[in-house]
């Protein structure tokens, strides 16, 4: 395939690219005042970028290094949508916050941070998603790291540094065992290579890949950067980091585990497993004494990729569409949790964080508080809203798969799930209420969060043959 | 029918206190209506599954609706409880009310659903749904200790259902169908059955409550807003019932056979247990809580007799304590409301200061204790009549039950309403307004007719009955008892009517 031809297929990524580029020169000269126009530049660019993603053909691009398939593009369209909004929520955030002032870098972070995302869910290659996941980690680094002045979160930018590029580290391990013992870094040829006898080295080298792209999803064991990073980051940065990035990440997960290791699910499945499990009974358990909205939502994203794992245990189409189900969502979830979390100030008009300020909530904002709490419910799992859905597609893959003792411990310990989230309903609206939140919400977020609030009602269910289908589709593109 | 609560419990959200009671009130009694019309056109003797409807939406699951005799009555049963709930509870809630009665609306919708769900997921979507208006019914409106109560409810009746959703998961990859109506005739294998079996006993002993799993309820029922304990009590506890005669029997018969001495021993236990400990309860709502168990312990050991008496008589049951332990609740709130407490020893004499009242609280206690006329001896005569065929030790044991009955409800009623209003405040309480009046009349008017003429509600379910009883023939207890009823005994149930 020419050249050309590659670069009509990595069409969105030139023009985030492009458009990052641009924004950035914009920024530069126009400073501080800029901010607001470069946002939405940002936004208008992401837009562009996702018409593109339908327009570009689908092909295997850069000899191998790059696919644009069906599991892609459905991957980038979470992205993108999961950058946009995160892009919208900062500029209130910023605005309430004393010290420091939202400045145009960081629309223009988050344009590359989705550019890196979008190499590592098209990856065809080793190198590719290393190349791809090291340029939204550190684009990731800045944001968490965003606000300058405030020491929680330059520890949060420095601690995700640390860590992440730890794990970083091991995952180039197990490339380079991978490229030791096969001679290739090419998914297809190592799934040819793993396909025959394959040796210990070889398997080593993949565990190493897995380690790294598990602390990427923060799955357990590899969690423990999670709260810290999601407690100190500005808000809107932690609601972004715990949609897109864990879109992009987990689907390269499965896009490493089906492509290159699907011939034999056997060999990987348990570490999955074990995940799976420890991911959801430990994000539960260490969820209920949480007293910082944040951290609560961070052990609960650690929850839900649990919950994920499961569905790409299964190891087959079904279970892959099932993880693309339950992440879409997952993040529509979670970043309507998160916009209410942004709405939540103090008398003075700042941003709060503990989970008591919650309280009586019904009663001073009644429409943010059932908002709230549909979100709460869905992420339980309780029907009949939208989150039971995603669980139901998960566990109904693995029954299928005949994994019955993962689905059972795995729907037993969602009980205890459930328990936090009650809490904070509890807090909401059986609490006397405490000194609430005067100020109301903008029309964009307002509006945002009705639109998350009414997507996971049960009238979601009307979306599930169009989700359903495009996430078949992208499974199918995998096998 | 289902639209309507939707629509108007939204609506509700967007309105004043006095709006929203007016809404709810139309909103139900409409529903009513369109009950009552429902039960006019079934069709007595027709097609086992009528009025349905199918919207596929993914795969096989869709949404898809139907009922038969049983879930026509269960159906019956919520429409009636609703208007009664919405107006028990006009004066009593004085805040947050748009919310209350859009909690309520939504709850109904969702129990009708669950009886007329024809699909496996739609039904579990329904039944699990109903925790969280009923959380926050008891969370939000309910008494002081109502944070634990509301936890405990919920986590309870979860924990037991979500090991049932992963055997309907089960079932329906096996069967490769999540339609109901053709899982009853699948003969899953014998031993998954135990399995699956295991699997929706762990939900619906919870929900029933069948002892030792029956904690929760009165302590639910003790912190709930009046209104929020009928419909716990009326319709909700019934979907455990409806989820045994559903599922549990005709998919699984070979498994029901094997359980048959859990189910036995566990409902004998629960019928004496919680009798005794009713016997000695200082607080109204307690009380009637727990003698919920020791009736619901009767639906059961009806219901796996495995024969039509003891499956119409559970269903009776199930109707009757839908209305007369509602319409005790609802007992309890009129003087709740007035005195503000339900301690049995504040009482005392009130049937000087509120004859009508005291006239009322009489019939339902009979009727709870099962005095013929009422509806409550239907049900329990036939439960037992069909019991006593496979087992007599067990008919013995409840039937001791029965009379511990009569003593806890006697005792109540003596404590109440007979003896000196030595306390100022209740010789001054009122007699029953219209309102209360409004309310509790059709109850007993439902009571009477189904002690009188149980025809009228037996008629819709005796084929359902029939084809549920052949179904599950092959699996049949042989029995200790050895009185043969033969077929020329068929009209038993018209015998229990002219025993009165």
């Amino acid at each position: 395939m020419d050249y050309l031809a590659s670069l009509q297929l990595s069409l969105p990524e030139e023009i985030l690219t492009l458009g990052a580029l641009a924004l950035m020169l914009v920024a530069a000269w126009g400073g501080q005042r800029a901010t607001r126009a470069v946002s939405w530049c940002a936004v208008a660019v992401l837009l562009g970028a996702g018409i593109a993603l339908f327009a570009a053909p689908e092909g295997v691009g850069y000899d191998g290094l790059y696919r644009a398939d069906a599991f892609a593009l459905f991957a980038k369209v979470l992205i993108y949508a999961a950058a946009a909004v995160g892009i919208v929520m900062a500029p209130g955030f910023f605005e309430r916050t004393s010290g420091d002032d939202l400045r145009p870098e960081y629309p223009v972070l988050i344009l590359l941070a989705a550019v890196g995302m979008g190499i590592m869910v098209s990856a065809g290659d080793m190198l590719s998603l290393y190349v791809g996941l090291e340029l939204q980690n550190l684009a990731h680094y800045v944001l968490a790291s965003f606000m300058r002045r405030d020491t929680r979160s330059s520890e949060a930018g420095l601690k995700y540094f640390v860590l992440s590029s730890l794990a970083s580290g091991i995952l180039l391990y197990g490339i380079s065992l991978v490229y030791g013992f096969t001679g290739t870094t090419l998914f297809d040829d190592i799934a040819t290579a793993y396909a025959g006898a394959h040796s210990l080295g070889l398997l080593f080298g993949l565990v190493f890949v897995f380690v790294g792209l598990a602390f990427k999803i923060s799955a357990v064991p590899f969690h423990m950067w999670t709260p810290d990073v999601y407690e100190g980051a500005p808000t809107p940065v932690t609601g972004y980091f715990a949609s897109a990035p864990k879109v992009a990440a987990m689907a390269l997960l499965v896009r490493v585990a089906v492509e290159a290791m699907g011939s034999d699910v056997e060999q990987w499945r348990q570490v999955v497993i074990f995940a799976s499990l420890a991911s959801i009974l430990y994000g539960s358990v260490a969820a209920i004494g949480q007293r910082n909205i944040k951290r609560m939502l961070a052990y609960s994203s650690i929850t839900n990729v649990g919950f994920a794992l499961i569905g790409l245990a299964a190891g087959t189409p079904e279970g892959v569409a099932s993880v693309l189900m339950y992440l879409t969502i997952y993040i529509v979830m979670t970043l309507g949790s998160f916009l209410v979390v942004l709405q939540m100030r103090d008398a003075e008009g700042r941003q709060v964080e503990s989970i008591a300020s919650l309280a009586g909530m019904a009663t001073t904002r009644p429409g943010l508080a059932w908002a709230f709490g549909i979100f709460m419910f869905s992420l339980a799992g309780i029907p009949p809203l939208f989150g039971f859905y995603a669980k139901f597609a998960v566990f109904h893959a693995a029954v299928a798969a005949g994994l019955f003792p993962l689905a059972v411990f795995g729907i037993v310990f969602s009980v205890i799930g459930a328990f936090y989230y009650l809490r904070i309903v509890k807090t909401m609206f059986f609490d006397d209420p405490a000194p609430g939140f005067p100020k109301r919400e903008g029309v964009v977020e307002g509006g945002l969060i009705a639109l998350a609030a009414v997507f996971v009602s049960p009238l979601g269910y009307l979306l599930i043959p169009a989700i359903g289908g495009a996430s078949i589709a992208a499974a199918k593109a995998l096998f | 029918m289902l639209a309507i609560p939707a629509v108007a419990g939204v609506a509700c959200l967007f309105l004043s206190a006095n709006g929203a009671r007016w809404l709810a009130l139309i909103a139900t009694l409409v529903d009513l209506v369109l009950g009552i019309v429902l039960w006019a056109n079934f069709d007595i003797g027709g097609a086992q599954w009528q009025f349905q409807e199918h919207v596929p939406l993914f795969g096989s699951f869709g949404w898809s609706l139907g009922i038969d005799g049983f879930a026509l009555m269960l159906v019956m049963l919520s429409v009636f409880l609703m208007p009664i709930c919405i107006g028990a509870s006009w004066q009593s809630i004085t805040k947050r009310v748009p919310e209350y009665m859009s909690a309520f609306l939504f709850t109904e919708l969702l129990m009708i659903g669950t009886f007329a769900a024809q699909d496996l997921f739609l039904f579990y979507i329904f039944f699990e749904g109903g925790l969280i208006p009923m959380f926050l019914i008891i969370g939000v409106w309910g008494g002081p200790n109502r944070v634990y109560a509301s936890y405990k409810f919920f986590l309870y009746t979860l924990l037991g259902s979500v090991v049932m959703f992963i055997a309907m998961l089960w079932m329906a990859i096996d069967s490769g169908t999540t339609s109901i109506p053709v899982l009853l005739n699948y003969d899953f294998p014998v031993h998954a059955q135990m399995w699956l079996w295991l699997a929706f006993f762990a939900s619906f002993a919870v929900k029933m409550p069948m002892w030792p799993v029956h904690t929760w309820l009165p302590d639910a029922h003790v912190q709930a807003p009046t209104a929020g304990s009928v419909i716990l009590a009326g319709v909700l506890l019934k979907l455990g019932g409806y989820g045994f005669l559903r599922f549990s029997l005709p998919m699984f018969p070979e498994a029901s056979h094997e359980f048959i001495w859990l189910i036995f021993a566990l409902s004998a236990v629960a019928v004496i247990y919680t009798s005794l400990v009713a016997l000695v309860q200082q607080d109204m709502k307690k009380l009637i809580a727990y003698s919920s168990v020791a009736h619901m312990a009767i639906v059961t050991i009806g219901l796996f007799a495995f024969n039509v008496y003891g499956i119409q008589g559970a269903m009776i049951m199930m109707l009757s304590h839908g209305v007369v332990s509602g319409a005790l609740f609802m007992c309890v709130g009129v003087i709740y409301d007035r005195l503000h407490t339900r301690e049995i020893s504040r009482y005392g004499g009130v049937s000087y200061v509120m004859p009508k009242y005291a006239v009322l609280f009489l019939l339902f206690t009979m009727a709870s204790i099962g005095l013929p006329a009422t509806s409550g001896f239907v049900g329990e005569f036939l439960s037992l009549l069909g019991t006593y065929q496979v087992s007599t030790w067990t008919t013995l044991l409840c039937t001791t039950g029965i009379i511990l009955g009569a003593a806890y409800m006697l005792y109540l009623y003596w404590r109440i309403c007979f003896g000196k209003a030595e306390h100022e405040d209740v010789r001054l309480m009122p007699d029953l307004s219209l309102r209360e009046i409004a309310l509790l009349v059709p109850m007993a008017a439902v009571v009477l007719w189904m002690g009188v003429y149980p025809e009228s509600f037996l008629a819709p379910m005796r084929k359902d009955a029939d084809i549920l009883a052949a179904r599950i023939e092959r699996a049949k207890p042989v029995g200790d008892s050895h009185l043969m009823i033969t077929k020329a005994a068929q009209p038993a149930p018209k015998a229990a009517a002219e025993a009165e």
